[in-house]
């Protein structure tokens, strides 16, 4: 019986899908787009977070020390701030790879590297580059970098600076900025998913709207609630399937064009590469967006002509 | 087998449109309700198909309050009962066969039995070569009778028609009158409404006659007289 049922309710829905095909290119169409604006805000996300990544990778906290440092209260220290439960990585810059590294950034610049022979000894320190798990953290980090706290008692002396309080201004206003944007872009998002849901439902509602009559009738000559719901729902399926599987084709061109377009903008992004190696998860959420979408619209529109 | 006991109803305008119907059907008869335009016919269908509930009184079917019923009950209710409306209502995007077949299938009857009994039922409204015509495609007098094919496939207990050669010509009128009249010679009980004197004098039956919401007269063999 069940599956009769299925099958009959089933059969209707495809046969509706097809023979008001209008009405079902007109939803297709509408849900698209709402699924489009949910891709558009995936790939925007996921610009988003690379583009800070790669910003956080350039903040760091560095400690400078004094030429005579050596190694064993260099490698000490790094191993005491490791413990930190806010550290991501510690890296350590010896004074032969300063010199060398100097040399590279100044390698055009003769006068520089004259007066730097002319020294006759090297005159960096070594340094450890400290990088938190979250740019929030560093002020946390560098309060417990004092010169006289536990962590560097080790090599009070060869401490030569702490860079952080350099570096404040641009960590804070860096924290601001993602603070912002992601506010800005959660509330955004919002609105305009709350905004093509509300199209979605609408443009069903109307196309459910010139089925009142039939609703009627089909409730006059016996038929239940699910057996009238069934075939909208199984039609409501078919949108967020079809919808999700063009949005998902006319993305995989737009994001060749923006990876050929911003990849001086952004080095090193492929957003191509990107959303191929995520296509199964945003599959998966477009469908469950569209699915929810029109099944839920869909039967708010009918429950309405149940009513007799 | 189908009791209005005392049933009036007012509109929240103030419009009373039914004013103490007490009246029963028998099972087996065939009773045609006339009556002027806004007598009460369509209201007294309405009520029966439970589309809308009395303001007073109860309509009862055998010993159930019809308009108590609710979810499953309130559907097979509706399964013993077949509606033709004036307007055919037929679903535009099933054809004919379809239109029949949904409501077997709505009642949950077997696909075997629906390809055996719906072109059976479309030949007895003789239709069987326009089977898979659309609605559309078919003329007036041809969609009521895919309606009446429609309600009496189940085998209802009463088949309700509401005015339904309002729309038709003499000739297609007299046919769905000869289907009606067969249906009740089988058994079934027929309540019909109609503005139709030549239909209500030619059959002879049952009369009850309305105005202003009331029954004024309501006659064993009657005529149509107003």
């Amino acid at each position: 019986m069940k599956t009769t049922l299925t099958k009959r309710i089933v059969t209707a829905g495809l046969r509706g899908f097809y023979r008001n095909r209008t009405v079902s290119l007109s939803s297709i169409f509408i849900l698209t787009i709402t699924l489009s604006i949910i891709t558009a805000f995936y790939l925007f996300h996921a610009i988003f977070t690379y583009t800070l990544d790669q910003i956080r990778e350039k903040v760091d906290v560095r400690i400078y020390f004094t030429t005579d440092a050596t190694e064993e209260q260099i490698t000490d220290v790094k191993a005491k701030i490791l413990g930190l439960s806010q550290v991501k990585a510690v890296t350590y810059t010896s004074r032969e790879q300063a010199l060398l590294d100097f040399k590279q950034k100044h390698a055009g610049d003769q006068l520089t590297l004259q007066a730097l022979d002319e020294l006759g000894v090297n005159p960096f320190g070594a340094s450890l580059s400290i990088v938190a798990k979250d740019t929030s953290q560093y002020e946390a980090i560098a309060n417990q970098l004092t010169k006289d706290s536990p962590l560097l008692s080790s090599a009070s002396g060869a401490v030569d600076q702490i860079n952080y309080y350099q570096l404040k201004d641009s960590i804070d206003k860096l924290n601001n900025i993602i603070g912002w944007v992601n506010t800005v872009g959660f509330w955004l998002s919002i609105i305009f998913i709350l905004m093509s849901c509300m199209i979605v439902y609408n443009t069903i509602r109307l196309a459910i709207f010139v089925y009142r009559d039939e609703i009627a009738v089909m409730k006059l000559v016996g038929a239940s609630n699910m057996f009238i719901r069934g075939p909208f729902v199984v039609e409501a399926i078919l949108y967020a399937v079809v919808a999700t599987i063009i949005t998902l084709v006319i993305f995989y061109p737009a994001t060749i064009w923006f990876t050929k377009k911003t990849v001086f903008f952004f080095e090193g992004m492929n957003l191509n590469s990107y959303y191929l190696t995520h296509i199964l998860s945003l599959s998966g959420l477009l469908l469950l967006s569209g699915l929810l979408l029109s099944i839920i619209s869909s039967l708010l529109a009918v429950r309405k002509y149940l009513k007799v | 087998m189908l009791y209005f006991d005392r049933v009036s109803k007012e509109y929240a305008n103030g419009n009373k449109v039914l004013d103490n119907i007490s009246l029963t059907v028998h099972k087996g008869e065939l009773v045609s309700v006339v009556g002027h335009s806004g007598a009460g016919k369509t209201t007294l269908i309405k009520l029966l198909l439970a589309e809308e509930g009395p303001t007073e009184g109860t309509v009862s079917f055998h010993s159930d309050n019809i308009h108590e019923l609710r979810g499953n009950d309130m559907t097979n209710y509706r399964r013993k009962i077949g509606v033709v409306f004036q307007d055919f209502r037929l679903i535009p995007n099933k054809t004919a066969y379809e239109n029949v077949a949904f409501a077997m299938e709505a009642a949950g009857k077997h696909d075997d039995e629906i390809s055996e009994d719906v072109p059976h039922v479309l030949d007895l409204v003789d239709l069987k070569s326009k089977m898979h015509h659309f609605p559309h495609q078919l003329s007036g007098g041809e969609q009521q009778r895919v309606a009446i094919a429609r309600a009496i496939i189940n085998r209802p207990e009463i088949i309700i028609a509401d005015e339904p050669t309002g729309n038709l010509d003499p000739l297609n009128t007299y046919d769905i009158v000869q289907i009606l009249k067969k249906i009740n010679d089988l058994g079934t009980t027929v309540i019909l409404t109609t503005h139709n004197k030549g239909i209500v004098d030619n059959l002879g039956r049952r009369v009850i006659t309305m105005e202003d919401g009331r029954i004024t007269r309501d006659q064993k063999s009657g005529k149509f007289t107003m």
